[in-house]
């Protein structure tokens, strides 16, 4: 019952009732992320505030629930935090997702995101979850560039 | 619970997948067959035996395996031949697979070095094709207006997934129509005679996808009416890497060359070549030989069951699994409901769960192998306004018994998303 680990509940838990989901203003950078292979979707959006404070991740998206309660961990481990620290949660959670399920993920920087760890032994589905992720990535370094 | 005059114990001893166990020691449930089906012992021994004991190159060697090995490549062309009815056994092409062929067909028209009328094109001209293809049967067509100006042109599909037929799309305008025997994604049917009737009136040639019709019913060319057929081999308990082109001699004598090299020429100075009769003039270089003749095994293999058994068989596995998928709750078909006009292949959703988590806790908990995504059908799906669906499809080799499974893994998934 490999699936059973892939499905925690605390991703059900997520997917089943997402937060920070829903669009919303203002922001400094919009991005729009798409997964090819399987069509799921998401326009991620970034307020940053002073001294590089991350004020809101919103969110809207369709696709399977690895990526969609991917997007609301996401919301919840970035809002709040330094763009500084939110990038190393992403480098780390990218680490853990790109390991092949061979990889001890760090519980002290993941948090939450430590759920997805059977995520990573399948190859088909790593990319559900790093879609948001990946958004995000992408929306703080445009949010710096402007 | 199946039909008594088919053994379908018997026929999976045939395929020696189905005596291997996933990880963990769950049962295969393979009910993916519309995407690619397995193989059986009559298609691996020969292509084994060819690789081991007769193998050379085809056409070009003038050595005992030369001639072993061309003997066995044209004598799987006769049985393609012999087995979709072709009038002549040059008219069959051997590609690479049903979306090399569709490409083949669509760079024939508007090529300047051919100036047949049947094959020019050019703003104002139209193509004709349907909402319900696979993108192997659109975007060629698309390409092919681009390179043109020609306009492309689709009967849509009804909410209950049939093709929306309007004879008036076909106009004196339309050079081909080309449209899918049975959709990979509804299991409809089209009516391909009548649409072939229509395209005739009109004066346009019109293609027929059979990828998905030939491995599951008797096709004979003839009896469509259609100027061209194209289907794929490992959809049809063959290899991969083989597909076939049916054309009217005339028209593939009246088409240019699609890819140039050895092979396809008759003969070649340094500034211009002539070309080999079809059916040879369209396969450039060493053609995918051992899969040409595994192919002739699996037409074999399909002709020693039969044919119109294999269909009955399916009719049976489709009319159980529509009326157990009727008792999941929150399930939407996507296709017709009923069995008419309609082949082994059903789609659906679940309400509030996206396929790919279907797809993933069916493989991980029962080893039922769906497929799941938009089956390279995307059009389709926006026409139904759903991202992507859950597929089954049934061939030769499945039981209600792995029915029963899809079901209990459904209520099971739904559970795990309650
Ligand atoms: C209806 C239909 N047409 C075309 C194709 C393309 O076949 P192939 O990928 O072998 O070229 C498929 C299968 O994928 C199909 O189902």
């Amino acid at each position: 019952m490999i699936g059973e680990s892939m499905y925690q509940e605390l991703i059900l838990e997520h997917y089943k009732h997402p937060q920070g989901r829903g669009l919303r203003e203002p922001y400094d950078a919009e991005v729009h992320h798409v997964n090819p292979t399987c069509g799921d979707e998401i326009t991620l959006r970034v307020k940053v505030g002073d001294a590089g404070k991350i004020l809101d991740v919103s969110y809207e998206g369709q696709g399977c629930s690895i990526s969609q309660a991917a997007a609301s961990v996401l919301h919840e481990l970035t809002t709040g935090s330094t763009v500084e620290e939110t990038l190393s949660v992403v480098d780390e959670f990218t680490r853990l997702m790109q390991g092949r399920g061979k990889i001890e993920a760090d519980e002290e920087v993941l948090g939450d995101a430590v759920a997805f760890a059977g995520v990573a032994k399948f190859p088909a589905r790593v990319k559900c979850a790093l879609l948001s992720w990946m958004a995000y990535k992408d929306a703080v370094v445009r949010s710096a560039e402007r | 619970m199946t039909s008594t005059s088919f053994d379908v114990e018997k026929i999976r001893k045939d395929f020696p997948i189905f005596s291997r166990e996933l990880p963990d020691g769950r049962p295969l449930v393979y009910l993916d067959s519309g995407n690619s089906s397995q193989k059986p012992n009559q298609v691996i021994d020969v292509m084994r035996e060819h690789l081991a004991l007769h193998y050379s190159n085809v056409g070009r060697a003038m050595h005992v395996l030369g001639a072993e090995s061309t003997d066995a490549y044209e004598g799987a062309r006769d049985k393609i031949a012999g087995f979709i009815g072709a009038p002549s056994r040059d008219e069959v092409i051997f590609t690479k697979n049903a979306s090399e062929a569709l490409n083949l067909l669509a760079y024939s028209f508007g090529n300047p070095a051919n100036t047949d009328p049947r094959f020019t094109i050019g703003p104002g001209d139209e193509i004709v094709v349907s909402e319900m293809e696979h993108h192997s049967n659109i975007v060629p067509w698309q390409m092919l207006a681009q390179r043109t100006g020609a306009t492309l042109k689709w009967f849509g599909v009804t909410d209950e997934g049939r093709l929306d037929y309007d004879p008036a799309l076909i106009t004196e305008r339309t050079k081909i129509v080309s449209i899918t025997h049975q959709s990979n994604v509804l299991g409809t049917v089209n009516p391909v005679a009548a649409v072939a009737a229509r395209a005739h009136e009109a004066g346009a040639l019109i293609a027929v996808d059979a990828s998905q019709s030939v491995p599951h019913h008797p096709v004979n060319v003839a009896g469509l009416d259609a100027d061209f057929v194209v289907f794929t081999g490992h959809k049809m308990v063959g290899p991969s890497g083989i597909g076939v082109l049916w054309g009217r001699g005339e028209l593939l004598e009246a088409m240019p060359p699609f890819l140039g090299g050895g092979e396809m020429i008759e003969a070649v100075w340094m500034d211009r070549s002539t070309y080999a009769p079809i059916p040879h003039k369209f396969e450039a270089g060493t053609p995918p030989i051992v899969e040409a003749i595994g192919l002739g095994a699996a037409a074999d293999y399909l002709t020693e069951v039969g044919l119109d058994a294999v269909e009955a068989h399916e009719r049976t596995l489709t009319a159980y699994a529509l009326e157990a998928l009727r008792e999941v709750p929150r399930l939407r078909l996507i296709g017709p409901d009923t069995l008419e006009e309609r082949g082994a292949t059903v789609s659906f959703t679940l309400e509030g769960i996206h396929p790919h988590d279907v797809g993933q806790i069916l493989d991980d908990h029962f080893g039922v192998a769906v497929r799941v995504g938009h089956h390279c059908a995307r059009p389709l799906h926006l026409r139904f306004g759903i991202p992507a669906t859950t597929r089954a499809s049934f061939y030769l080799y499945n039981t209600t018994g792995e029915i029963d499974a899809l079901v209990r893994g459904l209520h099971h998934v739904q559970k795990v998303f309650a």
